[in-house]
């Protein structure tokens, strides 16, 4: 086994949830984690809540990010949430990116939705957003 | 950081089935967590019965959707199946996207498929240093068949062929002319060459070429590689593909060349353990360093040098 010499990188599992097909943002967001030394699991369109969880376990991640811009979200990604705590993987973060109204974004974060990402967010705030989620300061 | 504290426990919950518990596993191998090897050592045991498929060529002639395929056809058998797909981490920020999953789709309610992403971390070759490991912890949780996906590979990607039992070479119409069939490196390691999107034109010309290349050769090991053609959309071909992955399976069973075979496998890895172990130990080797003066210094070639230092540390008995 090779000795290691740096903590392992970061796992992130990027998804969009439902019915929408608009993964530039997505796509960009991927790229920006992966050019930070994270490894990014793109899970791609059209996932399911069930899909999105278990790929989460079965990738181990530290966090996911879902993308959506279908104006599903308060019907997604709650579920999601709610998916992870039945397979008792709670303490794997969610944030969210897209165009999400600040009323749903505050029930969101209540639900347990720990960073909204709107149309504003740089790639900086996200990739420092996500390294501290991942319980890394640095 | 993830529980590595559960470890110690994580060889039984793998055997009971815990999902979550394998994926922390192959994450602790993953990052070289010593942490992990009283499981590893725990769970070894239970290796040695799955049929380890090897799935590469270039990238973007399909291979991902040939899993997926495959998936689908091996579920229709019965058979239990997980993924192992690696792609490459960059060499500038160390950072991946792996996109393998994506063209994977399955009911996520079937825990007869277990599907993991995997970074190459640096190595060459087409895998990562954590192939082997993880391969054993998928056998270990149960699984009939693992589909080892590797990077796109180039001519010299060929170190699947350590890992797999039957390695699968993924082509597509128009690679190149019956010359590069002949190069030596990827076409010498297919057990089975697949030529995919077989729909498009040109797919016969290159189903000849590597026929006349399987027909020509002396069989490796008594084996002649077959040739499949398949497609994916619509699916067309896979039930040959797996076909021939089987017939090589089995015959690596009738004549006693899996246990050869193994022997091989082994005997390599563990030759390869040892001398990354030794490498480490050199290059802390004080002796090493007065050394490398003497070749800055041009008054020692590099090559002296290394047999003095292997001469000093490991005399002939």
């Amino acid at each position: 086994m090779v000795r290691q010499v740096k903590q392992p990188p970061i796992r992130v599992l990027i998804a969009k949830p439902g019915l929408d097909g608009h993964d530039r943002g997505a796509k960009i967001v991927a790229r920006a984690l992966r050019d930070a030394g994270m490894e990014v699991i793109y899970a791609g369109l059209r996932q399911t809540p069930e899909a999105i969880v278990q790929a989460a376990i079965e990738e181990d991640v530290d966090l996911v990010g879902v993308s959506i811009l279908s104006g599903a979200h308060m019907a997604l990604i709650p579920r999601i949430v709610q998916l992870l705590k039945r397979e008792r993987a709670s303490d794997i973060p969610v944030f969210a990116g897209g165009i999400i109204p600040d009323e749903d974004a505050r029930r969101l974060k209540k639900l347990g939705v720990r960073a909204i990402f709107g149309p504003g967010a740089s790639l900086e705030e996200i990739v420092t957003t996500a390294r501290t989620l991942a319980g890394r300061s640095t | 950081m993830k529980g590595t504290a559960r470890l110690p426990n994580a060889a039984q919950a793998v055997r009971r089935g815990d999902r979550r518990a394998l994926a922390r596993l192959i994450t602790a191998v993953e990052n070289g967590d010593r942490n992990a090897e009283p499981a590893l050592r725990a769970l070894y045991p239970f290796t040695g019965h799955a049929q380890i498929i090897g799935i590469t060529g270039p990238l973007g002639v399909g291979k991902s959707s040939v899993i997926n395929e495959l998936i689908a056809h091996l579920r229709g058998l019965g058979r239990t199946v997980a993924v192992l797909a690696v792609d490459p981490s960059s060499p500038f920020s160390g950072g991946s996207v792996l996109g393998d999953r994506i063209r994977l789709d399955r009911a996520p309610e079937d825990s007869g498929v277990f599907i993991r992403s995997m970074a190459s971390r640096g190595h060459a070759g087409g895998v990562a240093i954590a192939t082997r490991a993880s391969v054993r912890l998928l056998e270990a949780a149960g699984f009939d068949i693992v589909l080892v996906e590797t990077v796109g590979s180039g001519q010299v990607d060929v170190e699947i062929r350590d890992v797999a039992t039957t390695s699968v070479v993924v082509l597509v119409p128009h690679l190149g002319d019956e010359v590069q069939t002949l190069k030596a490196g990827l076409f010498e390691i297919a057990d089975v060459f697949c030529v995919n999107k077989s729909d498009l034109p040109g797919a016969e010309r290159a189903e000849k070429h590597l026929t006349d290349l399987a027909g020509t050769g002396r069989p490796r090991n008594g084996w002649t590689a077959r040739i499949v053609a398949t497609s994916t959309s619509p699916p067309c071909g896979i039930d040959r593909l797996w076909e021939a992955i089987a017939a090589h399976e089995a015959f690596l069973d009738a004549g006693g060349r899996r246990s050869e075979e193994e022997r091989r496998r082994l005997a390599k890895e563990i030759a390869g353990r040892v001398r990354d172990r030794v490498g480490e130990r050199i290059l802390e080797d004080p002796a090493l360093h007065g050394l490398v003066d003497r070749v800055i210094a041009r008054t020692l070639d590099p090559e002296t040098a290394a047999r003095e230092l292997y001469a000093e540390r490991f005399p002939p008995r």
